[in-house]
């Protein structure tokens, strides 16, 4: 029993410095940006000024870049993924999908840098060619607005597109799987088409779906260097497209080596602390949607959790 | 059209768009593979491999203290991920119904989606700030605090997916719960941790951010854990920012190296799991 | 931040003693500790990026000479440069911005101002077949502010006649860090514009009204040399290395300059240069001149912690000066005037171990 209880204690002693870590991570967050909350408080949020000579910090470019970029990025991959997601997992030929399979998860793996290194130096250039072949009468719209440069909002959303994709689809698939196979045995029984009996299993599964896209949300929030080097630098509160735009990774990326004061320094960690407390929510809420909906469907199978983990 | 004949357009429209939208996601990674592979093999020689990198504007040289500089950093992370996680992983399967597992589970989720800049602020502050340098030591921790969800999970997973029988044979011959786990179980469940590790290894070696402002970068080849160390993915952040048409060409080798690296890991990976199935049948 | 250790750095340590198996890393010890293996002694430092050609290539260069002696230099802009000094992160740092007085008062102890070389900031564009631009002041200065928005714009068709300035728009950048260079621009435009003066200031950085942000001077180098219709302001050797097109500018004897060695050199000797190194030459009443030159600094403590550190960069920053100035006008940079280099000698032999 003493054996018993001492290995417990070793092994959970382990668990509770993961828990610490995490713990830790939100305490120092805290504590470095103490200044700053207290400095400009609420108005932190609202205000656009960011000027490091004046002392005068707002986030709201930041904030606006990061929710703007990710939000268009899941306009673009939602539909993609989900497509992907229903091809592999209902209408593929069974040989096709272990390649496949690999095929998105090659897509997850390859390193945010190398994203950005081929964002640069071919999708940039892509983009500026259909900025800059961009008709008129759709200049005069202020989601057009701009001289063609190629790097901006319109380029960062797309690498994040890409990035996302795998992500939404692989829990997509796993989802799906929960969907009983008696409901589509059903659902083709009456007569349904293809489309019919998809569409139902969706419906079905739609709480885990939310769950997908959203998971993809939080990864595209932050995710750091392949917006950085194509996003453009610069902190202005835009709609158009073509602007350039800064994110809230991205200016911790540049500027943290060189804030010159105390309140900067602090400043570029309240940033950080938001972007910690964003995505833990968004995380956390999209895991919630998951689990719910795997609870109420069949008993969850350890690949359910073993992707939302791996993620 | 009658009703039935909409419905069944309706539905070859819809697996269409399935398939086209599956080929649509495979053009950006056919994309990055051609130009990672047909820019990556122009520039790579013997002396990227050997060479440090040249004064700035020369061209010529290599990446040699940038992928020392790597293997460093990856081999801290896993020494500071692979015991916290594996043993993590170890008590969330074992003491499954506990609040303090649910507790370590939920935890692990949430470092699992912490953006890398903000582990990096972590970092600089836990390990740079109090000891006013920048070290490969806090960029081994950074990114070893990164890797530490991804093994406790995997664990976890492959430790529940071990038979009962095997389990319940170790107890019955009078093995302590400790014994039982580390003698019978967590050798049984050995191929997919390792999987797990492999895996973990291949998703921080390609990280970037958390880097910046704690291993910083260094010009020499150094395995001194107290001072800066360079690592592939910032020299290819820098070199990808630059002007120089030398310096991009070198980019895309290194990325060239790190997709191989990333595509190897997965291939182990694969094979790994491919296999424990086969014995489990 | 505060450099006292919390809870989670004492455990930090606690394992970074077990990893090493060495001494504890002095947490109230500022400078960096030679490299474990004892024979080469590692010294990092951080900023411009303004002189880091030639600066690589000195290091690289003095390395080969004395191979027990590895100066680490990262470019990471002339802001980084001087905060990492003062967090005394890096045992020296450098910048084209000579630190103000309050941030001298700030500093945990006095720091000195090393000229190293003297470089050149260009205009640079990205317009096919259009070479030799000609710039005022002024025009540079609407052009950043956003009031001249073409290239065809009458301002700049008038002092560049018979050039065909297609009609495309300007596509700005500038530099997202704190950069040293985007001072020395700024001060420039700052002298002939008092618009430009009101509305953006001088500083390493600014709230610039439009544009595109590059990270360091290769970021803006980069940027311009891939987009059709971009401006940009860089050190010359960027320019130069990467065949980039740069524009002249009007000084202020009213002719249109090049940069170039001659020319800078040109800057430097019209104003007498204070005994602590921290001077501006933009816009200097000198024939000939290159109107936006300036000195780049290495920043170093006075009283250095690290005794072994602080001698190997006083010897190094004896051979920069003087041996080392012979690879500045293959760079594109202009060697320091003989006064500077004979003041600077002396200035070096009084730095002491605290």
């Amino acid at each position: 029993m003493r054996n018993e209880f001492s290995f417990r204690l070793a092994v959970g002693a382990c668990a509770v410095l993961l828990i610490a870590v995490v713990a830790a991570i939100g305490l120092e967050l805290a504590r470095e940006s103490s200044l700053s909350i207290r400095t400009f408080g609420l108005r932190f949020w609202l205000t656009t000024t960011w000027d490091p000579v004046a002392g005068q910090f707002g986030a709201l470019p930041f904030i606006w870049g990061t929710l703007y970029s990710s939000f268009l990025a899941l306009l673009i991959s939602t539909p993609i993924a989900l497509g992907v997601a229903i091809f592999i997992s209902e209408l593929c030929p069974t040989r096709l999908r272990a390649p496949l399979v690999f095929l998105t998860e090659l897509l997850a793996a390859i390193p945010s840098i190398v994203y950005g290194l081929w964002a640069i130096f071919v999708l940039v250039p892509i983009v500026r060619q259909l900025e800059t072949i961009t008709p008129d009468v759709l200049r005069s719209l202020p989601l057009f607005s701009g001289p063609p440069l190629g790097v901006g909002m319109l380029a960062a959303a797309l690498v994040l597109a890409v990035m996302v994709i795998p992500f939404t689809s692989a829990v997509a698939r796993e989802v799906l799987k929960t969907v009983p196979v008696v409901q589509r045995e059903a659902a083709y029984a009456l007569g349904a088409t293809r489309f019919e009996v998809i569409r139902s299993a969706l419906f079905f599964a739609r709480t885990g779906i939310v769950g997908a896209i959203m998971l993809g949300f939080g990864r595209a929030l932050g995710e750091t260097m392949a917006v950085t080097m194509v996003v453009g630098n610069n902190p202005q509160v835009s709609l158009s497209l073509f602007a350039p735009q800064y994110t809230m990774a991205a200016v911790i990326a540049n500027e943290f080596t060189e804030a010159t004061e105390e309140l900067y320094l602090h400043a570029l960690v309240e940033i950080g602390l938001v972007l910690f407390v964003i995505t833990l929510i968004v995380n956390a809420a999209s895991r919630l949607l998951i689990w719910a909906m795997s609870r109420s469907a069949v008993p969850a199978s350890p690949r359910t959790t073993t992707i939302a983990a791996t993620v | 059209m009658s009703r039935d004949t909409r419905r069944r357009f309706i539905s070859a429209a819809f697996v269409t768009a399935c398939a086209a939208a599956v080929l649509l996601a495979m053009v950006p990674l056919a994309m990055i593979l051609f130009f990672v592979v047909s820019q990556g093999v122009q520039a790579l020689n013997v002396a990227f491999f050997t060479q440090m990198p040249r004064p700035v504007g020369e061209p010529g040289g290599g990446m040699l203290n940038a992928l020392v500089g790597t293997i460093v950093l990856t081999g801290l992370a896993a020494l500071i991920a692979i015991p916290i996680g594996v043993v993590s992983g170890i008590y969330m399967s074992e003491y499954r119904g506990t609040r303090l597992a649910a507790a370590t589970r939920f935890a692990a989720d949430t470092l699992n989606g912490v953006p890398s800049i903000v582990i990096g602020i972590f970092a600089y502050a836990v390990a740079v700030m109090p000891f006013r340098r920048f070290s490969a030591m806090a960029g081994g921790l950074a990114l070893g605090v990164m890797m530490i969800p991804i093994i406790a999970r995997t664990t976890e997973e492959l430790l529940l997916l071990v038979p009962g029988a095997l389990r319940e044979g170790a107890l019955a011959l009078g093995a302590t719960r400790g014994r039982a786990v580390l003698t019978v179980i967590v050798p049984a469940a050995l191929p997919g941790i390792v999987t797990g590790v492999v895996l973990g290894l291949a998703r921080i070696a390609g990280e970037t951010a958390p880097l910046l402002f704690t291993a910083f970068n260094n010009r020499f080849l150094s395995t001194d854990l107290r001072q800066p160390i360079a690592s592939m993915t910032v020299q290819i952040f820098t070199y990808a920012i630059s002007p120089y048409e030398d310096w991009h060409r070198q980019a895309w080798a290194g990325a060239l190296v790190l997709v191989t690296f990333v595509l190897v890991c997965s291939l182990i990976a694969r094979v790994v799991t491919a296999r424990v199935q086969r014995l489990r049948g | 931040m505060r450099a006292v250790p919390t809870w989670h750095s004492y455990v930090f340590a606690a394992l970074a003693v077990t990893a090493c198996g060495g001494g504890p890393p002095q947490a109230s010890q500022t400078a960096n500790t030679p490299g474990a293996s004892g024979s080469t002694l590692q010294i990092n430092g951080a900023g411009a990026t303004f002189p880091n050609p030639i600066y690589s290539k000195w290091f690289a260069e003095y390395n080969r000479l004395h191979p027990d002696v590895a100066i680490n230099y990262q470019p990471i802009g002339s802001g980084g440069g001087v905060r990492q000094l003062m967090n005394r992160t890096v045992f020296f740092g450098s910048s084209d911005m000579p630190m103000t007085d309050a941030q001298l008062g700030a500093a945990p102890g006095p720091i000195l101002h090393l000229p190293t070389i003297l470089g050149a900031v260009v205009p640079i564009y990205h317009l096919q077949g259009v070479e030799d631009l000609r710039f005022t002041g002024s025009v540079l200065a609407d052009i950043y502010l956003g009031a001249i928005t073409k290239w065809n714009d009458p301002a700049i068709a008038k002092l560049n006649p018979g050039v065909a300035l297609p009609a495309t728009d300007i596509a700005i950048v500038h530099r997202s860090d704190g950069s040293g260079t985007t001072y020395i621009f700024l001060d420039y435009l700052a002298k002939v514009s008092p618009a430009f003066k009101t509305r953006v200031g001088v500083n390493s950085s600014v709230n610039w009204p439009v544009g595109v942000g590059g990270k360091g001077n290769e970021g803006v180098a980069s940027l311009v040399a891939q987009t059709p219709g971009a401006i940009g302001y860089v050190e010359l050797i960027y320019a130069l290395q990467n065949t980039i097109d740069f524009g002249s500018v009007q000084n202020s004897a009213g002719e249109f300059v090049k940069a170039s060695h001659d020319s800078v050199s040109k800057a430097a000797g019209a104003n007498p240069v204070p005994d602590d190194f921290r001077v501006s030459i933009t816009n200097p009443p000198v024939a000939g001149a290159y109107p936006i030159a300036s000195f780049t600094w290495v920043l170093m403590y006075q009283h250095p912690d690290d005794g072994a550190q602080g001698r190997a960069i006083v010897d190094f920053m004896k051979w920069a000066i003087t041996d080392g100035q012979k690879f500045a006008t293959d760079l594109g940079y202009a060697p320091l005037p003989p006064g500077v280099v004979t003041r600077e000698l002396a200035l070096l032999d009084t730095v002491r171990d605290s």
